[in-house]
């Protein structure tokens, strides 16, 4: 039941008792908090007073999701969009590119000697 | 039994193709009739592939020369040219055989219900089991034209079932852009055979490895080998067809297209370890598919993030994770014939490995999810997608467990087989072992997003969404157990699957022995 | 030097058909672009194949004091030509299909045009 690693090993039975005893004794821990908890009470969140939005208006749409992260990685993310572009001539060009570079690669050892 | 087993690597080959020209004209009498028999030439190739991966795997490799009166003699070592058609089954081979007919037939089940309302099914499932013919032979081919022959056969197939909603401008353009590039590539295959045959004569692979000088011909030969199926496994830079004919692809040949890919990694893989093995300059061509899978994980995994279109998210995903095994292989090629390969190099040649089978299975199954979500929501724009959580329930949970799988989340299957590349890998540079993990957050990140905006929120106005039809589900469930199982014993399949297929790769020298006898 | 000549048409096809896929625009320029270069490549395989004053490799209808296999012709190239032509026409059936598809689509057949699959 043990996957040996170089370093270590890794097993999923094991890992799975200790989640389960974790999740247990969080469950405990839970259970011993304030009972006297009312559902629809106090779980309206205080937004400076105005009134929540329905739930279909405040969906976060994927388009807008990680927007900071490409924001700010935008030099990178324009030059990725300028070499996908699209057209069948590039795309062979890259393979025969790449297959001119791995000749390189392999014969300049050979070179250096 | 016995009879199975001596023939069983020809009947692999035999019985789809026999099968994918019948189901047409099966189609034309009944349609139910055709599916059943689809499935059940896929559920026989599988059963023969289990009878015979079980042997492989215990150490046997099978040798099956067309026509001979013995099929299972290797060549006579008194024969002037070996020009008999070979078919040799080691580890490896039967390692990647065992996930082309799962895969397939999962897809199979699939597609009863995805393609129904579609024209042209016996078409459809001639070319699916072509597919499995072309798979299937570049795996078991001890031949390096045959390899080119059934990878021609892969392509031609895939080309047509990429363009299969034909009606589609877009399918016919990824279609297009698919079959002008992969032609290119196999037709650099052919050139370096003939480069490799014009200098030895020889064509057998076992043959010509034992004769392989390492000339400057045979370093184009490399060249054009390892460009081509670098490009046909999707490796950066040579990706770009990737997502453009995966996403336009029906989803359960997406899924196929996922195998078919990883078919051309065991050619790459099989170019070098077996074909040209210990003649290599092995610190380059390590040190080149090294750059590629990094290169790979991460361009992969950065241009998902910002995708809107579902499909096109997970293509990239299935290049950032091709980068894991050309990480994971390309350490152990890196180390091979050195002293650390017996612990680091084998160590990271099985997380490779392993991680082959575990992708097959996690990213068939998410494009199987992405296309329940199609096939329910008739979109794939995850703008327009919100709530599915609500109504199409298993679904949904089969998409969890594919995505945990995915990001590498214990306990499901893609943790161990990248713990194994992250160990190993650090033993050759710490940085590899970082980028590697970085590249595991920002896949769940990514994953995250698709979960969001697809399954949370609330449910979708105006569309009808339901659970997915049954054999639909069942297509998932199949893969679904397999990540399940593989997740919790990986003991157990590292040890009796993955490790066999490793050592095959390895032992360039029992390779040729199996088919020529010690010349 | 005369024999090499076949090489020289092999390697100009090749970059004959190289140059048309990559910088012609037009989608059946490409399409004839990789026809080229499967010419190319199935003359290369052919040209393999030749044995100065070789005969034909058929052992029953062989002139004596031929030395065996020396003096024949090889027999396998040219099967895989067969082969490779075979492929090859399938492979130019298919993507003229696809042309003739997307011209239907798009109304064009300017490869720069044909990217609504892109980033």
């Amino acid at each position: 039941m043990v996957l040996e690693t170089t370093g270590g090993y890794w097993s999923p039975i094991l890992w799975l008792v200790a989640f389960t005893v974790a999740f247990l004794i969080a469950y405990i821990i839970w259970g011993m908090g304030e009972k006297k908890y009312k559902k629809g009470e106090q779980v309206k969140p205080f937004l400076s007073g105005l009134k929540e939005p329905p739930k279909e208006q405040v969906h976060v749409k994927a388009g807008n999701i990680y927007w900071g992260f490409t924001e700010t990685l935008k030099g990178y993310y324009d030059f990725m969009k300028k070499i996908h572009t699209g057209i069948v001539n590039d795309y062979v060009l890259w393979f025969i590119g790449m297959a001119a570079i791995f000749f390189v690669v392999i014969i300049i050892p050979e070179v250096i000697k | 039994m016995n009879w199975l087993l001596m023939h069983s690597s020809a009947l692999l080959i035999a019985i789809p193709l026999f099968a994918a020209f019948l189901a047409p004209l099966i189609d034309r009498v009944n349609k139910k009739a055709m599916n059943v028999f689809v499935i059940a030439v896929l559920i026989i190739t599988q059963i023969i592939m289990m009878i015979l991966a079980w042997d492989v795997f215990t150490g046997i490799t099978h040798v099956y020369v067309m026509g001979a009166s013995n099929p299972a003699a290797a060549i006579p070592a008194q024969a002037a040219v070996p020009v008999r058609i070979v078919f040799e089954v080691d580890g490896m081979g039967a390692f990647m055989g065992l996930i082309s007919t799962t895969i397939s037939l999962a897809a199979a089940f699939y597609s009863i219900a995805f393609v129904k309302k579609e024209t042209g099914q016996g078409r459809y499932y001639t070319l699916l089991l072509l597919m499995v013919v072309g798979m299937i032979g570049m795996e078991f081919t001890g031949d390096i034209f045959n390899l080119f022959v059934f990878l021609e056969i892969l392509s031609i197939s895939s080309a047509g079932l990429i363009a299969f909603r034909f009606y589609h401008g877009d399918a016919v353009e990824g279609a297009f852009k698919y079959i002008v590039i992969s032609s290119l590539g196999a037709l650099m295959v052919l050139f370096s055979i003939g480069l490799l045959y014009g200098q030895y004569n020889l064509l057998n692979m076992a043959a010509l490895a034992s004769v392989m000088k390492y000339t400057v011909l045979d370093k184009i030969a490399l060249a054009l080998l390892v460009a081509a199926f670098a490009m046909k496994c999707g490796a950066v830079p040579m990706h770009m067809w990737t997502p453009d004919a995966y996403t336009i692809a029906p989803a359960p040949i997406t899924a196929m297209l996922v195998v078919a890919s990883q078919v051309s990694l065991y050619a790459l893989f099989r170019v070098c370890f077996t074909l040209y093995g210990m003649t290599l300059n092995l610190t380059t061509i390590g040190i080149i598919i090294i750059a590629l899978g990094l290169l790979s994980m991460f361009v992969g995994v950065t241009m998902a993030l910002p995708q809107k279109d579902i499909k096109r998210l997970m293509s990239y995903h299935a290049i950032s994770q091709t980068g894991y095994m050309l990480l994971g292989v390309g350490v152990g090629l890196y180390l091979l014939g050195q002293s650390d390969f017996d612990t680091y190099g084998m160590k990271a040649m099985e997380g490779g490995i392993f991680h082959i089978i575990n992708h097959a299975m996690y990213k068939g199954l998410l494009f199987l999810t992405a296309g329940a979500i199609f096939y329910r929501i008739g979109t794939r724009n995850l703008n327009e997608m919100g709530g599915l959580a609500h109504s199409m329930k298993c679904t949904t949970v089969f998409f969890i467990i594919g995505a945990l799988a995915i990001a590498g989340i214990p306990p499901f299957n893609g943790f161990a087989s990248k713990l194994l590349i992250y160990e190993s890998a650090y033993h050759v540079s710490p940085i590899l072992s970082i980028i590697a993990m970085l590249v595991s957050i920002i896949t769940l990140a990514s994953f995250v997003k698709v979960f969001h905006s697809a399954f949370m929120g609330p449910p979708m106005e105006g569309v009808e969404a339901r659970e997915v039809p049954k054999s639909m589900l069942l297509g998932m469930s199949i893969l679904t157990a397999g990540i399940i199982l593989f997740g919790l014993f990986p003991d157990i399949v590292v040890s009796n699957i993955v490790h066999p297929a490793v050592q095959a790769l390895a032992d360039q020298a029992g390779y040729i022995n199996s088919v020529i006898g010690g010349v | 030097m005369i024999y090499n000549l076949p090489f020289f048409a092999v390697a100009l096809l090749i970059a004959v058909g190289m140059y048309a896929i990559i910088f012609r625009r037009n989608l059946i320029k490409i399409a004839i672009g990789i026809i080229l270069v499967e010419s190319g490549v199935n003359l290369f395989l052919i040209t393999l194949g030749y044995r100065e004053g070789g005969v034909a490799p058929i052992y029953t209808n062989l002139p004596p004091g031929i030395e065996i296999p020396g003096g024949m012709a090889l027999p396998v190239p040219q099967a895989l030509t067969l082969t490779s032509i075979v492929i090859g026409v399938a492979v130019t059936a298919l993507i003229l299909s696809f042309i003739m598809r997307i011209y239907r689509h798009y109304g064009t057949l300017d490869s720069r045009k044909i990217r609504r699959l892109k980033e």
